[in-house]
């Protein structure tokens, strides 16, 4: 029982990584309508830009708000740059796109900061693990910041005339130009903040699984797995799913299939939980245009 | 006129693609131009369902390898002559496909893509499941023979085997346009386009895009066969979802909804690697990228998009007078 | 000394033009040139390694600047593989037929060497110093032009076995591996040397994919299963991951850890050196970051070489160290050669080391190789992580290899 209750707990553990990550896809699916596959890269590249401001002496906060800025001007620019121009090519055109940018930040970063191991420092301390060895303090710590991202993303999309403008410049941007919105600005703004959130994602993951330039790759694949699974429309239901899907396959590859399945095992309930529900659990029904 | 030289100059290609590198190319040069007929055969699948039909599939790289271990495992257990092993591998990876296509119908666009990309990422693990090691032969993978020419015939190996594919290639080169240029390809398209509306012209969507997918999986099957064969071996390191994404980026840079788009696809993933490689050994999988971003900023409907666009212009400055014609399309 | 050297170079040269010698038909080898060929992945999942073939073109420079071989300058073409046996296989086809190499080194991976061993044994192409540890490049009567170097995954994993079931007879045993040929050699290895016990000792066997992202599940589920031994087949990242989860889960086994993680730059200072102490791993290599060797002259010989040829490298990469020890095995065999780099005579020398020292090889640890042995390295010895160091321990263990 005790084992049962230690799988759950890493299980959830697990979850706040994906569900960190699903976080990003959440947000530059809202502003965008794509879904990017670099973001897992982004992510990596911008956790080594902390890294390297940290052992340059700049103290880890400080640090972390240098990134996280560095981050949203990176992402803006690829789309002033990348993704604008591209604005009126196929759809496929665009993920061509994000598979090079995937390729190109993983190998730039293997290139400039080498593919050794690099350990990640935690904001919130060494320490003994808390609740009685339960969860260690940067589980907790990394939990509560995805916590707060995912309110701030969600009041944000709610409550703010800018994040309605930005859904609207998504969801309609030939009528959203029409009221006056500045589509473009707005997707530049949405790529920004999605690499923003990647890198906070990225910082927070980091000291768990150590720094090297593949740190994403299979990460990214449970992000979407979580955020589908919750609905891609849903900051809270991707946060959800995240947790759900790191819940799922640690119980299932410790008990139900063993470990060489527990992918495909998650994948099976999701391809399920999709066939019944296509928008995912808490995600909106999306009717398509005709 | 345009219509004889239209219908005669791809003959006029495979002709010169069958005879020319037999002349002139080495065999390891041969063996390159396997890979990339090969490749074409395999884009052109995923073209069938992604390009024709609109359904994103980032996990043909599954089929590619079902058909690549149905040939292994029948020339390596029952000494299977390999040409016997395509037919079997063809039908087996249609049911894959069609079974797979089942869940596919709920799942739109973005649900789709994702969903086959992990179907891409669990391949090697499935692959190497103990239940089905004996068959697969687990993380080793499978060594098989390189077949012959036969009835004598004065080729050698690599010689024989790039006729082989070609052959092969072409016969399903040729379905695959009749299917699009036909009814069915036609359904195919309206799907795409206008869901609602092909519906409401009697089409069976349901029918339709699970036949589609079993097609496409068929395609890239049949590929996977002839890959293996090619290589000589299977592992489940060589299917790993990198496949599966190279099949996608030949896809996108070939051109979409094209029957020719998948060559100059299958160009593009065997060598521009290669070049990548030539110009960096630091950061190699960066020129790849940098490349792949240039290919798609400037030609985003892929070559083939691009090279249309370049035949209209060039018609049109030819005769500025002629009134637009509709037969393009 | 350049002067002299471009001097020499053209005095072979003349002389090598004067003597229509058999080498002249041999593939890859010109009175003035080796062509060596090499295949690793500088793109894709695994570039990690790419370094080790940083190192290689390093070497051979400094050797053709020292003068070359024989007279010759090595020209040492390397090719990129993603790591995906296609690849490697067309790789490999270019650099036979076309490059028309006079030989393959060091070529990496198990399922890519698996891939191309059948073509360039019916090729005759030597197929040197293989970078896998996997147990079956020893198999001389059936590939007798491939031959491996580094102790294989198997032997490594047998000495472990062998110290638990002398040490810890009534051990419990939990095994983390990777789900692939590297993972699984060590489970073979395990099932060799503990034969029937196997089943009874090992208590729990739990593997991991390349694409997970942490290994707490595995680790969680073995303190529950009351195993008191860990034997760890883990690459860098996950290994790291379970000594820091074994320590933070409160569990204390006696745990194993593959040679292939024991690197204290990658490995150790990562997961933190206080979480790692009490770990057992076996090496035959010096490890780059470790101490004991900062004032070794075998080791210091190499940082010359990497200060020299790779200003700008990560020492701490084992990589390096690899590369550098694995072209001086291949250094002597071309010297053994004498004049005659015919295909023959390059694997028989390859298969004729006798006693070989190497500086960035443990003390004591020597090369050897013969018409039936193609495993050149075979002996290992055991060291206990101290918290500081690799704290050397028992003598140099002889593998059993196949």
């Amino acid at each position: 029982m005790n084992g049962l209750l230690h799988q759950l707990v890493s299980g959830i553990a697990s979850g706040g990584i994906y569900a960190s990550v699903a976080l990003a896809l959440v947000m530059i699916y809202q502003a965008t309508h794509h879904v990017n596959f670099a973001q897992g890269e982004m992510a990596m590249f911008s956790t080594y830009i902390a890294l390297t401001l940290i052992e340059a002496g700049v103290p880890y906060w400080g640090a972390f708000v240098i990134t996280v800025a560095v981050s949203f001007v990176i992402g803006a620019a690829i789309q002033r740059v990348l993704m604008n121009p591209m604005a009126n090519a196929p759809v496929l055109a665009s993920v061509g796109i994000f598979i090079g940018l995937l390729l190109m930040f993983n190998s730039v970063a293997g290139w400039l900061f080498t593919y050794t191991l690099k350990p990640f420092p935690s904001p919130f301390g060494e320490g003994p693990p808390l609740f009685g060895g339960f969860v260690s303090r940067h589980e907790l710590g990394s939990t509560i910041v995805t916590l707060i991202v995912l309110l701030t993303v969600w009041a944000f999309f709610r409550f703010t005339r800018l994040g309605l403008a930005m859904r609207a410049a998504a969801f309609n941007p030939v009528s959203s130009r029409l009221v006056g919105i500045p589509v473009g600005s707005m997707l530049a703004l949405g790529w920004g903040l999605a690499a923003a959130i990647g890198a906070v994602a990225g910082m927070m993951i980091a000291p768990v699984v150590f720094l090297d330039p593949n740190m994403m790759s299979g990460v990214l694949l449970y992000a979407f797995a979580g955020a589908l699974l919750g609905g891609i429309t849903n900051p809270l239901g991707a946060v959800v799913g995240g947790f759900m899907v790191g819940v799922i396959e640690n119980i299932g590859g410790a008990y139900i299939v063993g470990t060489e399945l527990k992918l495909t095992l998650a994948l099976v309930i999701i391809v399920v939980v999709l066939v019944v529900r296509p928008a995912g659990l808490f995600g909106k029904t999306v009717v398509n245009r005709v | 006129m345009r219509n004889g030289v239209s219908r005669a100059a791809p003959w006029a290609f495979l002709i010169a693609a069958a005879v020319l590198p037999l002349l002139l190319a080495s065999d390891y040069q041969l063996f390159q131009l396997t890979m990339v007929v090969v490749y074409a055969v395999a884009i052109l699948g995923l073209n069938l369902v992604t390009g024709f039909n609109g359904q994103i599939s980032l996990g043909h790289g599954a089929f590619y390898a079902v058909g690549a271990y149905v040939t292994a495992i029948m020339m390596d257990k029952w000494d299977a002559p390999y040409w016997a092993t395509l037919p079997v591998s063809a039908a087996i990876c249609a049911g894959v496909g069609f079974l797979l296509g089942l869940p596919a119908l709920r799942l739109g666009g973005l649900y789709l893509a994702l969903t086959t990309f992990a179907l891409a990422v669990a391949t090697p693990q499935l692959l190497k499941y103990k239940l089905v090691e004996d068959w697969t032969g687990g993380v080793q993978g499978i060594v098989i023979t390189k077949p012959d020419a036969p009835f004598g015939l004065p080729f050698n190996a690599d010689q024989w085997l790039y006729l082989f594919s070609l052959t092969v290639a072409t016969v399903l080169f040729l379905l695959a346009a009749n299917l699009v240029r036909g009814r069915i390809g036609r359904a195919m398209m309206a799907t795409r386009d206008h869901a609602l509306a092909a519906e409401a012209m009697g089409i069976d969507i349901a029918l339709l895009k699970t036949r589609t997918f079993a097609v496409s999986a068929m395609f890239t099957g049949i590929a996977g066969s002839l890959g293996a064969i090619a290589i000589q071996f299977v592992a489940p390191d060589s299917f790993s979802v990198f496949l599966s994404i190279t099949l996608f980026v030949g896809l996108v840079v070939g051109g979409v909804a094209s029957i020719a788009g998948p060559v100059f696809g299958a160009l593009f993933i065997e060598f521009v690697p290669n070049i990548a490689d030539q110009v960096s050994k630091a950061a190699p999988g960066a020129v790849y990228g940098v490349i792949l971003i240039a290919f798609m900023f400037l030609m985003p409907s892929g070559l083939a998009g691009f090279l249309r666009g370049l035949l209209r212009k060039a018609v049109r400055s030819i005769r500025p007078a002629t009134p637009s014609r509709s037969t393009e399309g | 000394m350049h002067r002299r050297t471009l001097l020499s170079t053209i005095g072979a040269a003349v002389a090598a033009g004067t003597l229509p010698k058999a080498w002249a038909t041999t593939v890859g080898v010109t009175a003035t040139e080796i062509k060596i060929g090499h295949t690793i992945p500088y793109s894709g999942p695994a570039s990690a390694y790419g370094v080790i073939g940083q190192g290689h073109t390093a070497f051979f420079k400094m050797l053709n600047e020292n003068g070359g071989i024989a007279g010759r300058k090595i020209n040492f073409i390397s090719l990129d593989d993603g790591y995906l046996p296609p690849k490697t296989v067309e790789q490999v086809r270019r650099l036979v037929e076309q490059d028309q190499v006079a030989f393959l080194f060091n070529t990496l991976g198990t399922p890519n060497n698996t891939a191309i061993q059948k073509y360039v044994n019916q090729k005759k192409v030597p197929h040197l110093f293989l970078a896998t540890g996997a147990d079956k490049w020893g198999n001389y009567k059936e590939f007798p032009w491939t031959i491996g170097w580094q102790p294989s995954y198997r032997t490594e994993a047998q000495i472990y076995a062998k110290y638990i079931t002398l040490n810890h007879p009534n051990a419990k045993i939990a095994v983390l591996y990777q789900n692939d040929d590297f993972g699984k050699d060590y489970l073979i290895g395990l099932k060799d040397a503990l034969g029937a016990d196997y089943g009874k000792l090992v208590v729990k066997e739990a593997s991991y994919e390349v694409t997970d992202a942490t290994i707490d599940s595995q680790a969680v589920s073995f303190q529950a299963s009351g195993a008191d031994v860990l034997v760890t087949a883990a690459t860098p990242k996950f290994a790291a991951q379970t000594i820091r989860k074994v320590y933070d889960l409160g569990w204390k086994p006696l745990h194993f850890m593959t040679n292939v993680s024991a690197s204290v730059g990658a490995v150790i200072t990562p997961a933190g050196p206080e979480k790692a102490v009490g770990v057992i791993t076996s090496q035959y290599a010096k490890d780059p970051t470790e101490p004991t060797w900062k004032d070794d002259p075998g080791m210091n010989e190499w940082r010359g070489f990497m200060k020299k040829y790779l200003p700008d490298a990560d020492l701490s990469d084992s990589g390096y160290v690899f590369s550098y020890g694995v072209c001086n095995t291949l250094l002597q065999v071309l010297k053994q050669c004498g004049d005659d780099f015919s295909r023959e005579n390059i694997m028989k020398q390859a298969t004729n080391l006798k006693d070989l020292e190497i500086p960035t090889l443990l003390p004591g640890i020597k090369v050897n190789t013969s018409p039936t042995n193609y495993h050149p390295i075979r002996q290992m010895q055991l060291a206990k992580w101290n918290g500081k160091t690799w704290e050397l321990f028992g003598s140099v263990i002889e593998g059993a290899g196949t």
